[in-house]
């Protein structure tokens, strides 16, 4: 029973305004119209910010922005909804492709790459999960010592090194393309995102989820075995790393132990951005999948204006907290001129 | 319950005297006191982010942008002292603490008047306040041949056989357990941790007392800003990077119930020193600087652990815990 602990850290007592609070509907549908808006708005200021935006490899080019970070936030907007949160899919990315390496200096080939990439993930998701499901721990917590320890896990055996010499066939994952400009990477990423949306808003695994994230008691007590389906969110989520750490891998043909350092906060940033609630119950993958395409569009236009790195980081907070802030704002105002 | 928080100070305090003196017991030196205090100064910066931490998780509240405050501070101050090293250096202190509080306070506004969880506001200003850092500095490090000496004397200096720097964590530990355990707002803020609903029928402003919370942490967010870059004599972007679940880490060790409403000044301490003597014996007992993270990151598992066992205790039942 550790649900009300992440949302408690979140501060419980204000909830965030109805319109997330409200089961499907009208209401959500306007979020998802809020981040529409502001993807098409970006995408124009883009378009006409550079002459070099508006190509079909720009565009293509702009999908290895979100992708890796994109699949996990699938993963993790689940694990959210059922008032849990990891914070160590970064440091899972980091040890599934330092053993990976290792297994590459083994003579390890392709498929057994990708075996490992995924077994590692897993392994590392059910770490977690158990620590937070069997032990009764705040996963907020815990991940936080998981981050620490599989991190360290890395810079152990990799020390200030680095492991290369990836077969080739193993560069498909992260630079190939399946159909001209389509990337294999945007094509798993699209795939994936059917398949997650399936299983949040169509099957009973999606409800009990949404159920566990509303009121755990109550699920516990409606004869949901919470404890399992919060173990499975886990694994998921740690799959979804080794699925993002066998691309990004891939597409950089490297492994250091500061790889993907800070990816962890970017993805709960698509999750919450994409209008879940960080304090369980609400959200949908179509908000999470527009909130990922969002922030690529960002970064990426940004880039093509040589804005540095750690400047596009303040648009995005900013975006986050604005986005939060103005449904917010406007059932005030509405409020105010109703009273 | 006051001597149960007792006993797992103790129990903590013992374990980092058990840690010592395994250490000692390798390597005898670690132990001297000469050689404790300038550990106990090394990690004087994260002793004194601890308390505030604490202050805002009692609340049942988060707060990410520690160490990004501590950065645009930092940079702040590193910048005028530059510009205009006529300016004494308490006045920029003050100022250090102002400008800290102001970010803590803006943080805090938006948790209290929009309701905006605290985990979605300063993961938000975490990378505001850091992109920030990098816009006034234009990216440029403040080097040490650009701050004036007295900059950077001051911290050095000893007072009364002890460095200043540690007398800034030693006050600041003073003022927070008069804060916490003498003041209407310490006990506000334990309250609300304890039970929000209760709190706001026994007249309590919930939203201003974590809006309080937040201006104590970017106040010694900011103060630690002044520390860190004169101590280090660099300003950059990157200072402190990722150093806010290191401060999160120390809170948990010692004690500090994510859940909000347990903790004490003393575990917030104790759990920063914790982590202070583990940073300082693996590379005096030899062990790579390589397995620090990890080691770090097992303990404060272990902690973890730990203290839910020690709250378990009290025997909770189910449905006191769904009313909270």
């Amino acid at each position: 029973m550790t649900t009300t602990d992440l949302a408690s850290a979140a501060g419980r007592g204000r909830h965030l305004p109805d319109r997330l609070d409200r089961p499907w509907g009208s209401a959500l549908l306007s979020w998802e119209m809020l981040l529409v808006v502001v993807a098409v708005a970006i995408f124009i200021l883009n378009s006409l910010a550079s002459p070099y935006f508006l190509n079909a490899w720009s565009l293509s080019d702009l999908t290895f922005n979100f992708v890796e970070k994109g699949l996990i936030a699938l993963a993790m907007a689940l694990l959210i909804i059922s008032g849990e949160i990891d914070l160590s899919v970064a440091a899972i990315i980091a040890l599934a492709s330092t053993i990976m390496g290792m297994a590459v200096q083994a003579g390890v080939g392709t498929p057994g790459l990708v075996l490992i990439g995924l077994g590692v993930g897993l392994v590392c998701g059910a770490f977690n999960g158990g620590l937070v499901t069997r032990l009764g721990l705040p996963s907020i917590v815990v991940t936080i010592g998981t981050m620490s320890l599989f991190r360290g896990i890395s810079y152990i055996i990799l020390g200030d090194q680095a492991y290369r010499g990836y077969p080739e066939s193993f560069a498909f994952f992260g630079q190939g393309y399946v159909w001209w400009v389509i990337s294999f990477e945007i094509v798993l990423f699209v795939l994936m995102a059917v398949v997650f949306w399936f299983l949040l808003h169509r099957t009973s695994f999606g409800r009990t989820v949404f159920a566990i994230g509303n009121n755990p008691i109550a699920a516990a007590f409606s004869g949901v075995r919470v404890e399992r389906v919060k173990f499975i969110l886990f694994c998921l989520t740690g799959l979804m790393a080794g699925v993002a750490s066998i691309l990004l891998t891939s597409r950089l043909g490297s492994t250091r132990p500061s790889i993907a350092q800070g990816y962890e906060l970017e993805v709960i940033t698509m999750v919450v951005l994409g209008g879940v609630s960080i304090l369980g119950g609400s959200g949908s993958i179509v908000g999470v999948v527009l909130a990922a395409i969002i922030m690529g569009l960002v970064t990426f236009g940004l880039g093509l204006l040589n804005v540095p790195g750690i400047v596009m980081s303040i648009f995005i907070g900013l975006l986050l907290i604005v986005v939060i802030a103005l449904p917010i704002l406007w059932q005030r105002f509405r409020a105010a001129r109703a009273g | 319950m006051r001597s149960l928080l007792k006993h797992r100070e103790i129990w903590l305090a013992a374990a980092i005297a058990l840690l010592v003196a395994f250490v000692a017991f390798r390597f005898p030196a670690f132990a001297r006191p000469g050689n404790l205090l300038s550990v106990f100064n090394n990690y004087t910066i994260l002793i004194i982010l601890a308390l505030g931490q604490m202050a805002v998780i009692l609340t049942r509240s988060i707060d990410l942008s520690m160490a990004s405050n501590l950065a645009f501070t930092g940079m702040v101050v590193a910048m005028i002292n530059a510009a205009y090293p006529a300016i004494p250096i308490p006045l920029l202190i003050v100022l250090a603490m102002a400008v800290g509080t102001t970010l803590g306070a803006f943080n805090g506004a938006l948790v209290w008047k929009l309701g905006i969880p605290s985990i979605v506001v300063t993961l938000g200003t975490l990378t505001v306040f850091r992109g920030a850092t990098f816009v006034i500095s234009g990216g440029a490090w403040v080097n040490a041949d650009k701050m004036s000496p007295a900059f950077i004397a001051l911290q050095r200096g000893s007072f009364l056989e002890l460095p200043v720097l540690a007398w800034f964590a030693v006050v600041t530990i003073a003022v927070f357990y008069i804060v916490m355990t003498r003041t209407a707002l310490g006990r506000s803020i334990y309250a609300i941790g304890v039970n929000p609903t209760a709190s706001v029928y026994a007249g309590i402003d919930v939203g201003r007392t974590k809006f309080l919370a937040f201006c104590m942490s970017g106040l010694v967010a900011g103060l630690c800003g002044y520390l860190w870059v004169s101590r280090y004599v660099i300003a950059s972007t990157e200072v402190a990077n990722g150093y806010e679940l290191q401060i999160i880490a120390a809170c948990v060790i010692g004690g500090v119930s994510i859940a909000g409403g347990i903790g004490s000044v003393g575990g917030a301490v104790l759990g920063a020193l914790f982590l202070a003597i583990i940073g300082s014996a693996l590379p005096v007992i030899n062990v790579s600087p390589f397995w620090q993270l990890a080691i770090s990151g097992s303990a404060i598992i272990l902690a973890v652990v730990l203290n839910t066992r020690g709250e378990k205790r009290k025997g909770r039942i189910i449905l006191k815990r769904a009313a909270a």
